[in-house]
This record gives structure tokens, C-alpha cells and sequence, in this order.
């Protein structure tokens, strides 16, 4: 049988194997003792391209695709409008074929465009660096902690119960690793734990609303405690950016800067902080440098915090990381500018006010709360969000988050640019029915 | 080439792409303090924006353009239609939180994908919850750490690696808080058995094992190692990172192994998109599958739902793994069935054994033994005549070659690490290595041309200690 991805023919083979002075290539897995040998693989039997594509597409077709419904649900992952440049950009498949740029030489593409994904987040968060990316936003708030966990050499981490749970939970996987506690704040909560190595807010927060940063900010650092924010970075196109409040670290999930949802995966963590971290920093970093003719050229740089190089005492154990997503979102800041990223986050900002309002006006439905917000917001629901997220779907709405183990008969609604004011009054309208 | 950055390229006005104006009533602006002063970013035209990114991509190597042997890597061709299918928007355009019964699927490819996994690596069940392989390894580890507290055996705090380890092992095993011992190699590139045997103890949580080692030799004391390690009451963790050379021929499980964790993205066939994004399931073994990472998909007549195991370890993600990687994996089985996998291993284990029976005669072999996946050679010969390994590698860079991993596995000197994979021709081989001879040849006459390689390629050498020391990260806008 031949196989498209295996260009040598059965002459080929023969030819190598005598080269090689064995018979069969089953003589070359000769150390491996015979009876784990040639044992029996479960597995369907190959199907075409032809084949195969038709079952997928079937399968694909058994999911409910955002395009094909109006889709209100955000928390953490959102659907804003991706410009088709992205998707040819790193289409080019000299980019995606690629290796980690161990080869500065022939990787020029792919440091050159790591640097200029350095530059956008520190411009967008105002931090004084950045890494070329984690796998999402919350490996990225885990890995912070415990960076923090190192500067400050203290043993406990704070988060603020307005923080996406998801990030809280996956934070708590990673400082259990080390045995150090994760501590829950509430928002409203004087005082901080004097021993904690740093507090974790995030702004907008998980409810969507602004919190009162600067009080964090205060707070952190009069126990000496690091203060890492989780921002949402589209929102940085409107919002103060977490540089100018005094965060030390600045992390997010960079899915929503020119990626599709994709079930939640691949992602992109976002990580950025002040220069005095940067030999602390987890992950790759790519600096300029110049060769030996004089040009300009780019590198993987301080690279001794690295498991390659520092082994057991690196500052990580990352290794892949998520670079194609990284240059997607690279495009897309690029390809919005200034004025398009300010322009997505005041749509998404006008958007979120309008459906709020009216939703909030419709009767048994109210916003939870009052503070000013992004592009999502916590309605209470007259019945279990659970119902009516079913009874929408049959009108192919898929309505918010829903939070009622937080927040009774609450749901957490999303907007963005895509949602057009039709859709949004469709969805009010269908609500104020219920 | 004159060089440039975004920022030299915009200019003010401009933009890549066009927005819909705003079609409701504007609100009213939050508080003053809440706003952002000013954001400095460029602004740059759509074909402008087009040229310089595809002026970059130029300056790229990958496995579409050529042979790219680097060892551990297993950079094989990736199947064009994979790409598209992940594209599919029933799969690219879900979100994790929508309606279970909206995405099944999706999760009847995971079910499926966990199978395919558990079966290729005869292990009882999989998670596909970790992005990457090193992430798959702190699965393990806190697996193997929750797995001895379960049972009340608290002090095993010790993890074995060979000398010959990846950095991720144990840079894991440091996440999680163990203290790490080396085993040493024997002169044969397996592990020392003795050494093995003197340094199992009841303070040993696991030996953490890569096979194929990073040597690209199987160590035929694989029993045995098994046999050691659970008679001690330690657990035998798997790095599935040479799990090429393995596909459709052996399992894991059979091996003895507890746990072990794939690199989709390597084995299974995902490009690497220039470091990512990955994906490393781990498969475990029945004695494991409480503690596997959340969530696993299960089935339950044809409904298909999301799970935690009773004592997971947790979340290692805000979602479910990397979705988009898992659906290429998922096409590649799909693709080639069990003889197509064991194919794929057959014709990589002959292809690196082709490489070193070429080569041997003009690079030191260091295990002059049947090798898997990958070879390692040494550049000591040259070295020894002032080209370094570094150079060689640089050298082939004129050639048109990716060069292979150097330096790296630590134990060998000077090491040459090469993956070939099953991709690659004949043609190709021989081309490379005539190359590789050419430089052999020309270490011994003309040294030069090799320490001052490369010669041909868009940038040379750069200057990586200055870039270390004085580290220039990024370019800054809006700063007077």
C-alpha cells in the first residue's frame, strides 16, 4: 500500500535496508524484546481524504457553530470579528511548518515577528516587557504566581473571588504543585494576608465590571505582595492599561486578538511585567542582536532561565508554547491599529450599554450591579438561566454564561462587535417574552 | 535588505482593515480614570501589512521547504487536508461554555481520540486536557505525587532521570517539588542497571523515562528497569516525546509503564506553527485514572458529556486542551489506521538507520548499535581539528539543510542529534548526507568555511552574548 506521506517505494526500502545490512526493518527493532513486538493495534481501518473530510465534516456539522447562531456567551473566550489577512498570514506555511527558532539564521520570520508580538503587548498592557507567550491566560496567572511566589520568596498566593474561576482553579493546580496556599479575597476585604506573595485581580473583572484598582494596587504592595492583573486586551483599546495603575505583572487570555474560539484551544497566554522581573520571566523571549556583517537580526535571548539550558533550577518547565496564535494576534493588532482597536472596543463598549439597558428595563430582569463595564454583564433571570439559555437555543441564540451557583438566577451576557443591533433586539425581545 | 519594524512602516491614518460603524445609540463614557489616555500602535494598509509579513515568512525555514532533521523534534510533513478540516467552522467556531448537547461533535472526536491514544499506547485511559508536552509531564508528576500521598506513602520525594533527560523532566519535576537524581548511562547508551538498582528506595516516587532515550537507542533492559522500579514501589513515568519510532509496533503499557505523554504535535502529526501551538495527552494505566487532569469526555449511551475523575489533580487549562491540535491528530489516525502507523515507524527507524550507516565513517558514532528514530553522532573528530559541532550545524544551513539538534542529548560530546522521520526520500537522505560528507572533508582541508558558516542565509551569526547582556525585547512608540 502506498501512502502519500511516504515518499520511499518498496525498491527504496530494499535498497536502504541492504545498506543498512539487515533483511527487514523489523531487524532494526531488534532491542526491543520480542514478545512486546508486533502486537496488535485496535484501530478503524485508514479511510481517503475524500472519505475522511465527508466524516468529518458530519461531525463538525453535529456542533453548533458561532457563524450560524447569535452568540451572547463570552467568560473568557470571545468571538470578535477576525480579518481574513490573519488567516493568510499565518497560513504561509513557511511560518507554520516551522520549528521553535532554535536556528536564528533561518528563522528570521519567526523571531522578527515574536518581537514585534513583545512590542504590541507591552504597548497595549503599558509593561516594560513581555515573553513570546504561554500556553493561555490561565497558565499564564499560574505561572506569575509562582513567579512572585519567587521574587518575593513567600509561600502564599491571594486571588480576588471577582477572577474567572476557571483562572482560580487552574492557579490552584499549579501552586499545590509546590504546596503553597491559595487564598480566596473578597473584593470588599480590608485587609490582605501581610505574608502573601502577591494578589491576582482582574480588570475588567470575571462579572465584566471595572474594579476599583488603584485601592488593589495600594493594598498589594503595602504587604510588600506583587499585584498581577488579568486584563481582557481588547479592552486595553479604550481602558486605562494595567502599566499605568502600578500592576507588576500582566497576564490574559490573547485568544480574542485575531483567533477563533476553537473550543476553548489553542489559545494564547499573555504575559508581560516590569523590567526588574525579566530574568524571572517563564518562557521564550526574543531580543535584537547583530551579526557578524553588521545586520540586524533577531535571537531566543536570556535563554539560561530556560529547562533546556537551567534545567531542574529553570524558571519554567514550558517548552512549545503557542507561536502560531501569537502571530495571529500579532497580525491582528497590525492590522487594527490604534484607531481599529480603539474603534472594536467603543463598539463593543456602546454595544454592551444598549443591550443592557434594555434587557435591564424588561420586566423580572435586572443588573446585578452597578459599576461601569465592558462588554459583559451579570443579568438576574426571572427563571433558571439554564431554561431560558434551552428555549433561546431553539432560536438559535446561544445566551450567556450562566452563573446561578454565584449568583441566583444569574447569567453572564456578552457582546461584542459582531453582535449587530438586530441580533440584540431579537435577543431582547425573545427574553422580555419569556 | 534594509531593515524595518512596524513602526517604520505606519503612518498615521492608515489601517489593515475595515469596521462597522456603531448601529446603536452611543452610551454614555465611563468615568475619566477609567479611560485610557493615549494607545500608541501602528497603523499600517492592508497590502503593506501583507508585504512585510510575507517579506518575513521568506526568511523562514520549515518542513515545507525542506529537510529538517532536528532530533527530538520530529518534524515529518504534515498532511495539507488536516489543516482544513480543523478550519471547518464546526470545529474552529465553538465556544467551550455553549450548550453540552450543541458540541457533541466535538466531544464524540475527543471520546474517540482518547481511545485511538489509550490504544496506541496500551494505557487504560487518556486526558487530553495538557497543551504541550511539557505540560503533559506535570500532569504526570502531580499524578505520580497524588497517587503516593493517596496511599499514605509521604515520603517519596525523589524522582530518577537518566543522564541522557530532556530539560522538562526535570524542570518538572522541580515544579512539583521533588529532589531529582541522575542515573548514569552505561558505555552501551542504556541505563546502568546497577546504578539503577543502588539508587532505588522507598524515597523514590518515579523514574522518568524517555524511550527511545534522547540516545535514539531502545534500551533492551526494559524489563528489567520495570521490574526495579515497581518492586520498590515506585512508579515508571514515560516521556512520549520518540514515540515515533514506536507507532503500531510496541505499547507502552506493555513495557510496564504507568503513565506516559504524547506530543500530538510531534508524533501525531500537527505542524509546529514556528513553537506551538502543542498538545500532550497522557495515558495512564488503571492504578492512574482517578487522578488524571480535568475533564475527560465520557460516554454515556450516545450522549457524550464532560467528566473529573474522582481525584484529578485539577485543571490545567481554562478550557478542555487544545481542541484545534486534537481534531489534526484525530484526522492523522483516522488517515493511516494501525498498518499505516506501524508504516510510518518502520520507515523512520529505516531512515535514521540509512543515516548512520552512511555517516559513520566520518562522524564518530559513539553507540555503533541499531539505532530507532534518531542518531546521535559526536562532532569530536572535527572538534579535535577546530570546527566545532556548532559549525557543522551553521554549514548546512548554506546547503539548503536545516541542521539537526546539537549538543544535546548532555551525555554525548559534541552531540549530533538526528530525526530524519518517515517523510523524507531516499533522495533526500542521500543529498544530505553528501553534504554531511562534503563538510567532513572539508573540516580536515578548509576549516575556515566552516567556522565563519553560514554564508548563504538571510542573516549570519548574531552576536548572543551582547544580546543577552544588553537585551533589547522591543520597540516603543508614543515615548518622547
Amino acid at each position: 500500500m502506498s501512502s502519500p506521506y511516504l515518499p520511499n517505494t518498496d525498491a527504496d526500502r530494499r535498497a536502504m535496508l541492504q545498506e543498512i545490512g539487515v533483511s527487514s526493518a523489523d531487524e532494526l527493532f531488534q532491542d526491543v524484546p520480542q514478545k512486546f513486538r508486533n502486537v496488535q493495534f485496535k484501530l478503524p481501518p485508514p479511510l481517503s481524504e475524500l472519505e475522511l473530510k465527508g466524516e468529518l465534516r458530519q461531525l463538525s456539522d453535529r456542533n453548533a457553530n458561532l457563524d450560524d447562531y447569535a452568540c451572547f456567551l463570552g467568560a473568557g473566550y470571545y468571538r470578535h470579528f477576525i480579518p481574513s489577512v490573519v488567516g493568510h498570514i499565518i497560513g504561509r506555511s513557511e511560518f507554520y511548518t516551522a520549528y521553535t527558532p532554535y536556528q536564528a539564521e533561518v528563522s528570521q520570520g519567526t523571531l522578527q515577528t515574536i518581537y514585534e508580538f513583545q512590542s504590541l503587548v507591552c504597548q497595549l498592557t503599558g509593561m516594560e516587557v513581555s515573553n513570546a507567550g504561554m500556553y493561555d491566560g490561565s497558565t499564564a496567572t499560574a505561572e506569575a504566581a509562582l513567579i512572585a511566589c519567587r521574587i518575593t520568596k513567600r509561600n502564599k498566593v491571594a486571588v480576588l473571588t471577582t477572577v474567572n474561576p476557571r483562572h482560580s482553579e487552574v492557579v490552584d493546580t499549579y501552586v499545590k504543585a509546590h504546596s503553597i496556599p491559595l487564598e480566596t479575597v473578597e473584593p470588599d476585604s480590608v485587609d490582605l494576608p501581610s505574608d502573601c506573595a502577591c494578589l491576582i485581580v482582574q480588570q475588567p473583572n470575571f462579572f465584566g465590571y471595572f474594579e476599583d484598582i488603584k485601592t488593589y494596587t495600594g493594598k498589594a504592595h503595602q504587604v510588600g505582595a506583587l499585584l498581577i492583573v488579568i486584563v481582557d486586551p481588547i479592552s486595553l483599546g479604550m481602558f486605562r492599561p494595567p502599566g499605568d495603575y502600578g500592576a507588576d505583572i500582566v497576564v490574559a487570555e490573547g485568544q480574542a486578538l485575531g483567533n477563533p474560539i476553537s473550543l476553548g484551544g489553542p489559545g494564547l497566554g499573555i504575559f508581560a511585567c516590569r523590567k526588574e522581573y525579566l530574568r524571572q520571566m517563564p518562557g521564550r523571549i526574543v531580543g535584537k542582536a547583530v551579526d557578524v556583517d553588521g545586520r540586524t537580526g533577531y535571537v531566543l535571548t536570556i535563554a539560561t532561565r530556560e529547562q533546556h539550558i537551567r534545567r531542574e533550577r529553570a524558571t519554567s518547565n514550558i517548552c512549545t508554547n503557542e507561536a502560531l496564535v501569537a502571530l495571529a494576534a500579532t497580525v491582528y493588532l497590525a492590522a487594527l491599529g490604534k484607531s481599529g482597536l480603539r474603534q472594536v472596543a467603543e463598539l463593543c463598549y456602546h454595544k454592551a450599554y444598549y443591550a443592557a439597558e434594555a434587557i435591564g428595563k424588561l420586566k423580572g430582569y435586572s443588573l446585578v450591579f452597578q459599576q461601569p463595564f465592558f462588554k459583559e454583564f451579570v443579568v438576574r433571570c426571572p427563571t433558571a438561566p439554564q431554561q431560558i439559555n434551552q428555549a433561546l437555543f431553539q432560536k438559535r441564540i446561544i445566551g450567556g454564561l450562566d452563573i446561578s451557583h454565584i449568583i441566583d438566577n444569574g447569567m453572564l451576557l456578552c457582546i461584542t462587535e459582531v453582535n449587530t443591533k438586530r441580533e440584540i433586539d431579537r435577543l431582547v425581545e425573545i427574553l422580555g417574552a419569556m | 535588505m534594509e531593515h524595518y519594524l512596524l513602526p517604520d512602516i505606519g503612518r498615521p491614518g492608515k489601517i489593515g482593515c475595515s469596521l462597522p460603524s456603531l448601529d446603536v445609540t452611543p452610551a454614555e463614557l465611563p468615568p475619566k480614570e477609567l479611560l485610557r489616555q493615549e494607545l500608541e500602535l501602528p497603523e499600517i494598509s492592508e497590502v503593506e501589512l501583507v508585504r512585510y509579513f510575507t517579506a518575513l515568512s521568506k526568511l523562514n525555514y520549515g518542513v515545507d521547504t525542506g529537510f529538517y532533521p532536528l532530533g527530538s523534534c520530529t518534524m515529518k510533513y504534515n498532511p495539507k487536508w488536516h489543516e482544513d478540516v480543523a478550519q471547518l467552522p464546526g470545529f474552529a467556531s465553538i465556544h467551550p461554555y455553549q450548550p453540552i448537547g450543541s458540541v457533541q461533535g466535538a466531544l464524540q472526536l475527543m471520546f474517540e481520540l482518547q481511545e485511538y491514544l489509550a490504544e496506541i499506547t496500551g494505557m487504560s485511559a487518556t486526558s487530553l486536557a495538557p497543551m504541550a508536552g511539557a505540560q503533559g509531564e506535570l500532569a504526570s508528576i502531580l499524578m505520580v505525587k497524588a497517587y503516593h500521598h493517596t496511599r499514605g506513602d509521604k515520603i517519596r520525594n525523589r524522582i530518577l532521570v537518566p543522564d541522557s533527560a530532556h530539560g522538562t523532566n526535570l524542570a518538572t519535576a522541580a515544579m512539583c517539588g521533588f529532589e531529582i537524581s541522575t542515573v548514569p548511562s552505561d558505555d552501551r547508551g542504556n541505563i546502568d542497571l546497577k546504578s539503577l538498582e543502588s539508587m532505588m528506595n522507598e524515597e523514590v516516587a518515579t523514574l522518568t523515562l524517555t524511550i527511545p532515550t534522547t540516545l535514539g537507542l531502545f534500551d533492551p533492559q526494559i524489563a528489567e528497569i520495570n521490574q526495579l522500579v515497581h518492586q520498590n514501589g515506585g512508579l515508571l513515568c514515560g516521556d512520549g516525546a520518540n514515540l515515533n519510532s514506536l507507532l503500531g509496533k510496541v505499547k507502552f503499557g506493555d513495557l510496564g509503564f504507568d503513565c506516559v505523554q504524547l506530543n500530538l504535535h510531534k508524533t501525531l502529526s500537527t505542524p509546529h506553527g514556528g513553537g506551538g501551538p502543542g498538545s500532550g495527552p497522557v495515558c495512564v494505566k488503571s492504578n492512574l485514572a482517578d487522578f488524571l487532569p480535568s475533564p475527560l469526555v465520557a460516554k454515556s449511551g450516545k450522549e457524550y458529556t464532560f467528566t473529573s475523575p474522582t481525584k484529578s489533580i485539577g485543571s490545567l487549562g481554562a478550557a478542555y486542551g487544545n481542541f484545534g491540535v486534537m481534531v489534526k491528530a484525530y484526522a492523522y489516525i483516522r488517515s493511516l489506521g494501525a498498518e499505516g502507523l506501524k508504516q510510518v515507524s518502520e520507515n523512520a527507524v529505516i531512515n535514521a538507520n540509512y543515516i548512520k550507516e552512511k555517516l559513520k565513517a566520518y562522524y564518530h558514532l559513539p553507540y555503533d548499535r541499531v539505532c530507532m528514530h534518531e542518531v546521535v553522532f559526536s562532532g569530536r573528530r572535527q572538534k579535535a581539528k577546530g570546527v566545532k559541532t556548532l559549525d557543522i550545524a551553521k554549514r548546512l544551513l548554506d546547503y539548503g539543510f536545516h541542521p539537526p539538534t546539537v549538543y544535546f542529548p548532555l551525555v554525548v560530546e559534541e552531540a549530533i542529534m538526528l530525526e530524519p522521520t518517515e517523510t523524507e526520500s531516499k533522495e533526500t537522505l542521500d543529498a544530505f548526507i553528501d553534504a554531511m560528507k562534503e563538510i567532513a572533508r572539508d573540516a580536515d582541508e578548509n576549516p575556515e568555511i566552516l567556522r565563519t558558516a553560514p554564508h548563504n542565509t538571510p542573516i549570519r551569526r548574531l552576536d548572543e552574548a551582547t544580546a543577552a547582556r544588553n537585551p533589547d525585547l522591543r520597540w516603543e512608540m508614543g515615548k518622547t
